[in-house]
């Protein structure tokens, strides 16, 4: 797994609620058999002015500029503030792997849909939950500060506005101890293979047809 | 003390308890598919690791697969590569149950794990697809996880997960005519909204959820994701135990006796507790359409789009206004005025052999509406298929104008060639309206086989009800 300790980074905004995992990264390019080369696509159906394919050369296709990812002033933004179920739909680990590969490393939301936030973990991106009301403070305090840049430490599971604000996230440990020291989460659960072998001849006689 | 069915699955399956209340959680069964594969094969052989338990797995290519003619195999080099990917990880590692494109038994990963009785009470069951939750009709506690996951089952077993909270959701009473497992899990996430199950397992109770068949519970718990939970789950009755009776991966003989035996202490205990319930009327659910981009976005067949200035919740106010101009409608036009330009049935939650019976029944005798451009019907399996064509199925959808495909995932959504084209409006039996999903522009009303067989007649939604 990779690290993830603190960060700091430009703030963008995506401020609609139940956004899904079709929209973070639309189908056609989940065909590609690579773990890489999916930030270019994220949310390709709104950054893009005309219709995606894998193997297009997309430098080449029409930036739609209303696109809040496509505006001048969150160019170069690592840091996602996001509404409501965030990653909602489909279990596609190319969606975490969309963001992290267009740049960034942090989403802040009030909730995020289950898997998505589980794959998010496995991939060194850090979803943070904060209350609604923390969130649309971070709203208000992005829409009026121009190159707001937020800090996050996890070890201390704070949420910074430079000079200002301060908010703490909760994160449950496993989850934050993986993180901060990039475990190999396979090999520990291979630690245990003793016990998964014992549990194994446990439940062959109990329920042997779950192993024919 | 009294426990639930999720919390008898639960205690089943731990393998370790860590300190932090996370557990080791052994997985009986790992359903397999070419898009969310290829990478955790890959990790496997980068890191020198096997698959721990080369049984546990059943696999099959299903979201890429051409529903046309597959002579010429996949004209669409990506798709052919991913599928050919599958076939070859299959051949290295030596899994022995793989249903490839052209195996007679091929066809969507949530339609012929239970009809191969690969899906059994008592199970966990993942893949790395959301739709999992539909083994939970089987009283198994089945979700759908990422491919780092499906890396961590084929390597470990096991995945490390907490216990979820708990969420019963009782429908009681009998539902009307023309009413399905469909109407009444949009009707549930209407109610619930689409995060209303986040960070719960489900469980579907009621008079209403012992009155459907297996593959209505499998309807209901396959959109128990749509509505934020990862699991949904049916308690195992006597229907489950003859559902699984003499499948081909089932256990036979006695050992079926000794397994049913057991399959029917899957059930939660009277006074069991549950973080939260909720309750459903079944006699008041009428027939469901969406009119929106979320599946909480849905209303009766006699309903009216609604209006966004009625709505308090900027936020929701805003999500409101975006999808009906998404989706090209206006607030207060009645449901069924809305004119349609395609209809799907099929996907994993409404493609079985009843649904296409039900579909059927409507069409028998009548033709598709002279604005409907394509209708088309996709089995959920080959062996769906070949049941549909033993009963004469496919002959009346041909007659009625509609197409009758080969089995996949197939429009519900698009990675192979069945596709909206933007702009087109599509009556869906599938699982989820989200802008583009069934293709870029494209727009999904989601409801029943039934329904949509109606609004493929009258080339606009219609009430099912009035037709039957």
């Amino acid at each position: 797994m990779k690290v993830f300790r603190s960060h700091t980074g430009l703030v963008a905004p995506m401020d609609r609620a139940n956004v899904d995992t079709d929209a973070i990264i639309p189908k056609q390019f989940l065909k590609s058999i690579k773990r890489s080369g999916f930030g270019q696509n994220l949310f390709d159906e709104w950054r893009y002015m005309d219709h995606g394919e894998p193997g297009v050369d997309n430098t080449r296709r029409p930036l739609n500029p209303n696109f809040v990812l496509n505006q001048a002033r969150y160019l170069g933004a690592t840091v996602l503030l996001a509404r409501k179920n965030f990653g909602c739909g489909s279990s596609r680990e190319h969606a975490p792997w969309a963001l992290q590969q267009f740049g960034f490393k942090v989403i802040v939301a009030p909730s995020f849909a289950d898997i998505f936030f589980n794959n998010c973990f496995k991939n060194g991106l850090l979803p943070i939950v904060l209350a609604e009301p923390e969130v649309n403070q971070l709203f208000d305090t992005l829409f009026a500060t121009p190159g707001l840049k937020l800090h996050i430490d996890l070890a201390r599971q704070v949420v910074e506005v430079p000079g200002a604000e301060s908010y703490r996230f909760e994160v449950e440990e496993h989850r934050k101890q993986s993180l901060l020291n990039g475990w190999d989460e396979i090999g520990l659960s291979l630690l245990q293979a003793d016990k998964i072998r014992a549990y194994e001849v446990a439940r062959q006689i109990k329920e042997p047809w779950i192993f024919s | 003390m009294a426990q639930s069915l999720y919390d008898k699955l639960w205690d089943a399956h731990r393998v370790h308890d860590e300190a932090d209340g996370t557990a080791l959680i052994y997985i009986d069964r790992h359903l397999v598919h070419e898009v969310t594969s290829p990478q955790a094969f890959e990790g496997l052989e980068i890191n020198g690791r096997k698959l721990w338990r080369i049984n546990s797995i059943v696999a099959t290519a299903d979201h890429n697969v051409p529903t046309t003619s597959r002579k010429e195999g996949i004209a669409d080099a990506i798709s052919r590569l991913q599928v050919e990917t599958l076939d070859a990880n299959i051949k290295k590692f030596g899994v022995p149950v793989y249903f490839g494109m052209n195996d007679a038994r091929q066809g969507i990963v949530h339609v012929i794990g239970p009809e191969q009785g690969a899906t059994l009470p008592g199970m966990t069951v993942v893949c790395g697809d959301s739709h999992t939750s539909t083994h939970g009709a089987f009283a198994a506690l089945a979700f759908g996880i990422g491919t780092s996951e499906v890396e961590h089952v084929m390597a470990t077993q096991c995945l490390v997960a907490k216990k979820s909270k708990s969420l019963l959701i009782r429908v009681e009473g009998q539902v009307g005519c023309g009413v399905t497992a469909k109407d009444i899990v949009l009707a549930i996430i209407g109610k619930i909204g689409t995060a209303g199950g986040t960070g719960y397992a489900i469980e579907f109770a009621g008079s209403a959820v012992r009155a459907l068949s297996m593959e209505g519970r499998m309807t209901v718990c396959n959109m128990a994701i749509e509505a934020g939970a990862r699991a949904g789950m049916v308690a195992a009755d006597e229907k489950t135990i003859a559902y699984l009776r003499g499948r081909p991966h089932a256990p036979q003989g006695t050992m079926f006796e000794q397994a049913a035996y057991y399959w029917r202490t899957l059930k939660s205990d009277d006074g069991a507790i549950f973080d939260r319930v909720v309750e459903l009327d079944a006699r008041i659910i009428e027939p469901q359409v969406t009119w929106g981009t979320s599946p909480e976005m849905v209303v009766s067949i006699d309903g009216n789009v609604p209006e966004p200035n009625k709505e308090s919740d900027p936020v929701k106010r805003e999500a409101m206004e975006r999808a009906l101009q998404y989706m090209g409608l206006n607030p207060g036009t009645p449901m069924a005025q809305i004119k349609i330009d395609k209809v799907f049935i099929g996907s994993c939650t409404n493609s079985r052999i009843e649904d296409l019976r039900a579909a059927a029944g409507v069409v028998k005798g009548r033709h598709i509406a002279a604005n409907v451009k394509l209708a088309m019907v996709v089995p959920g399996s080959g062996l769906v298929k070949r049941q549909a064509e033993s009963e004469g199925l496919d002959k009346i959808f041909l007659a009625a104008g509609f197409e009758w495909r080969e089995p996949g995932c197939s429009m519900c959504l698009g990675m192979n060639d069945d596709r909206l084209s933007p702009g087109e409006r599509c009556a869906s039996t599938s699982n989820r309206n989200f802008e583009g999903r069934q293709g870029a522009g494209g727009r999904t009303h989601l409801l029943s086989p039934e329904m949509a067989a109606a609004a493929a007649i009258a080339g606009r939604f219609a009430d099912v009800r009035q037709i039957l």
